[in-house]
């Protein structure tokens, strides 16, 4: 589904992503752990094609597709979503009017027919309901005024809404308490299939007891260091990431 | 339904530059007393008018273009332009006898001019280069007393009407446009609703400045008499044209006691092209009187076009009780420039107005609201609530308030909030990364911002202009 080959960024001028590696098949979790700093944001900020980062080498084929031929509202209607780690206030938009742009730019994209009220009404609820999201929220502007946990819950919402193939979380647990993770990591697995796939980006083990990886990467300074299993996200919890440094500074 | 208004925009460039080829009866450019008895005798005026139009051309003459707008004006030379153009037609007494091309372009700008017109509940009174060319529903409105015609015919027809009303609210010698206009208008729209009238249907005048080198110069006069209701809209469109256009309007309103009048614009004049050349120069006296006690006047405003926008529809707080709106958005992109916003004169006790200003700049463009509270000391508990907001999109376009108050009377409140915002790139990438590409993200945000104002319009006017604001803005972002 996404083959990341060899992958370089920069932002103003500073490479941040230094030859990144990366294969994912539809039906995986990946979990994508490191220190602050490491890089993590800037492979989603890149892979979802926001313009403020350059990309300096590489390639990224995403089902086919030369993904970085493609403008970030395409790549977001081929199927690729981000939740962001700072979601952005939109005042004066509402959620209703965003999410129903969304789906029919979507659907225009994927040239299907615009969603008719009845359909997209009947979609808010269903996807309401499974990350448990109050009607209070869906009926302000985007994001405006949310807590720190109900932006998190209000990107997996839309995550449920827009039905992408490969879902980019990026720290989505930090700022949720433990009810809310379980609530979002719930949301998460129910929305798994066979034919879609998951980045999951965090900084804590905590939430791998809830999402199950297959594969746990750890990015050091730009590149994938070390790919494990979910046993390896206990042993960066355990350990840290010294070692890590030392083994990979040591080579 | 929002979506679907941004779907259907996809062309960046100015949807309603195209010109008609009609057969047009113009007269050679210049001003001086002859060409204003010209006009007059064209159009089969009776004597009063002429003179009215002489003493205000007289006075014109004594009169300099005012400098204080936040606006950079390039000198006019007021002898260059022809003051009279009209589509020849004899009088057409029904839609067979209207010039074909006439009505191909009322149907490009989308005027439903025809029998579906009925069903949308709309008379539309069309202005094409000075003359009104076709009033429908006249008769259905004449069953209630409602007169709803061009001015010229309300000169005919109703000259006491027009003789008390006319400049009783917009005097000949309020300013240098207003001079103008008074001396030269060609047409316009006159519209009187009777006592105890509720107007069944909205009244809409199409105003389009076709012929080269024309200046438009048109009048409306909405009179409600005591206890009625009108709801009055105006849109406004120019072809494309290199040079710039003229165009001077005065609009008046008296509304007595207990009545209502909501007046809503959309224009879209033509705003010259990206670089700032041509463009409709757009100098508007717009004023109401809120005459008797408990009268209502509400102002909304699109402003979406022109080179360079001068207007401030204003309303004067006359009867006790009564109370005035303004909602505005405005936008301007290019090299556009707009100064514009609203004056409440508080005369009456316990007289109430709302100003809520919306400015958009984008590009090169100058973008301020002027606005003036003035309470008089004999306006006890008069209240006044006033919101500026300016919306920049790039760092190259200024947004400017210049709020004036005058209060003579220590029981008045008045309060004036302001605020600045920008589309942040954040923003819209976080609607790109939803799937919206970023015009339609602009637009998304654009008509969030704008949103309270634009419900304050009609239905079919608030679609029209959120496809407007969104095509002025395309190409200024990313
Ligand atoms: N807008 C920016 N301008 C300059 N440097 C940036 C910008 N955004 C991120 N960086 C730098 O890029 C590096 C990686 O950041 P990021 O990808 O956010 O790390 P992570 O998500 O792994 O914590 C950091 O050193 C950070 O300071
Ligand atoms: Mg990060």
């Amino acid at each position: 589904m996404l083959q990341i080959k060899n992958l370089h960024a920069s932002i103003n001028g500073k490479e941040i992503l230094k030859g990144l590696n990366l294969t994912v098949r539809p039906g995986e979790i990946h979990a994508i752990m490191g220190p602050n700093g490491a890089g993590k944001s800037t492979l989603a900020s890149v892979l979802t094609g926001n313009p403020a980062f350059e990309v300096t080498h590489g390639t990224v084929s995403f089902n086919g597709k030369d993904l970085l031929e493609l403008a970030p509202e395409q790549r977001a209607n081929e199927g690729i979503f981000l939740s962001f780690q700072y979601p952005v206030e939109i005042p004066g938009v509402s959620m209703v009017n965003f999410m129903r742009t969304a789906i029919n730019e979507q659907r225009k994209y994927r040239q299907q027919e615009t969603i008719s009220a009845t359909d997209f009404l009947r979609l808010m609820r269903e996807k309401k309901e499974l990350v448990e999201m109050d009607n209070k929220l869906t009926n302000r502007s985007v994001n405006e005024g949310f807590s720190g946990g109900e932006k998190k819950r209000n990107e997996i919402f839309q995550m449920a809404m827009l039905d992408p193939s490969l879902s980019i979380l990026d720290e989505t647990d930090s700022g949720l308490d433990i009810d809310a993770l379980r609530i979002v990591a719930n949301g998460v697995n129910k929305l798994k299939r066979a034919d879609n796939a998951t980045i999951v980006i965090t900084h804590y083990q905590r939430l791998l007891d809830y999402i199950v990886p297959d594969f746990v990467h750890v990015l050091y300074d730009g590149r994938i260091v070390k790919t494990g299993d979910k046993n390896l996200a206990l042993e960066l919890e355990e350990k840290g990431y010294d070692w890590i440094k030392q083994e990979v500074e040591g080579k | 339904m929002a979506e679907n208004i941004l779907h259907e925009v996809t062309q960046a460039d100015y949807k309603y530059g195209f010109t008609t080829d009609i057969e047009t009866d113009i007269i050679p450019i210049g001003l001086n007393e002859d060409v204003v008895r010209v006009i007059s005798a064209k159009k089969n005026e009776p004597e009063w008018m002429l003179e009215y139009r002489l003493k205000a051309y007289r006075h014109w003459t004594t009169m300099k273009m005012p400098e204080w707008a936040h606006l950079k004006i390039p000198e006019i030379n007021y002898q260059s332009i022809s003051y009279y153009a009209a589509p020849r037609t004899n009088g057409p007494k029904n839609l067979d006898e209207v010039d074909p091309e006439l009505l191909k372009t009322f149907n490009k700008l989308g005027i439903p001019l025809e029998e579906q017109m009925a069903l949308s509940g709309i008379a539309v009174d069309a202005v094409m280069d000075s003359v009104s060319v076709k009033t429908t529903f006249k008769e259905t409105l004449a069953e209630k007393g409602i007169i709803f015609c061009s001015f010229s015919e309300a000169v005919e027809h109703h000259p006491d009407l027009i003789q008390k009303y006319m400049a009783s609210v917009v005097p000949i010698t309020d300013n240098f446009f207003a001079a103008l206009n008074s001396a030269v208008f060609s047409d316009g729209s006159f519209v009187y609703i009777p006592k105890g009238v509720r107007c069944p249907m909205e009244l809409s005048t199409y105003f389009r400045i076709n012929a080269i080198n024309t200046g438009q110069f048109e009048r409306t006069l909405i009179v409600a008499d005591e206890d009625s209701y009108v709801s009055y809209l105006e849109g406004c469109t120019a072809p494309t044209r290199d040079e710039n256009q003229l165009h001077a309007a005065i609009v008046e309103i008296i509304v007595h006691k207990n009545a209502e009048v909501k007046y809503s614009t959309v224009q879209n004049w033509y705003p010259g092209d990206k670089q700032g050349k041509g463009g409709v120069y757009n100098f508007v006296t717009k004023r109401g009187i809120c005459k008797g006690d408990n009268s209502k006047l509400s102002w909304t405003q699109v402003e979406t076009g022109s080179a360079i926008t001068w207007k401030y529809p204003s309303c004067i707080l006359q009867g006790d009780n009564s109370s005035a709106e303004f909602y505005s958005v405005a936008v301007t992109n290019h090299y556009q420039q707009a100064d514009t916003g609203t004056k409440m004169i508080h005369l009456g006790k316990n007289t109430r107005s709302h100003i809520l200003s919306k400015g958009i700049s984008a590009g090169f463009s100058n973008n301020s609201y002027r606005g003036l509270v003035r309470v008089s000391p004999k306006a006890d508990n008069a209240r006044n609530y006033s919101q500026c907001d300016s919306l920049l999109l790039g760092d190259k376009c200024g947004a400017h308030t210049f709020p004036y108050m005058e209060v003579n009377n220590e029981t008045a409140i008045i309060e004036h909030e302001a605020t600045t915002s920008k589309i942040s790139e954040d923003q819209i990438f976080y609607c790109n990364q939803r799937g919206i590409s970023t015009e339609d993200a602009v637009g998304l945000i654009v008509n969030g911002y704008a949103k309270e104002v634009l419900n304050k319009l009609p239905m079919e006017f608030a679609v029209e202009a959120q496809k407007l604001l969104q095509i002025t803005l395309e190409g200024s972002v990313g």
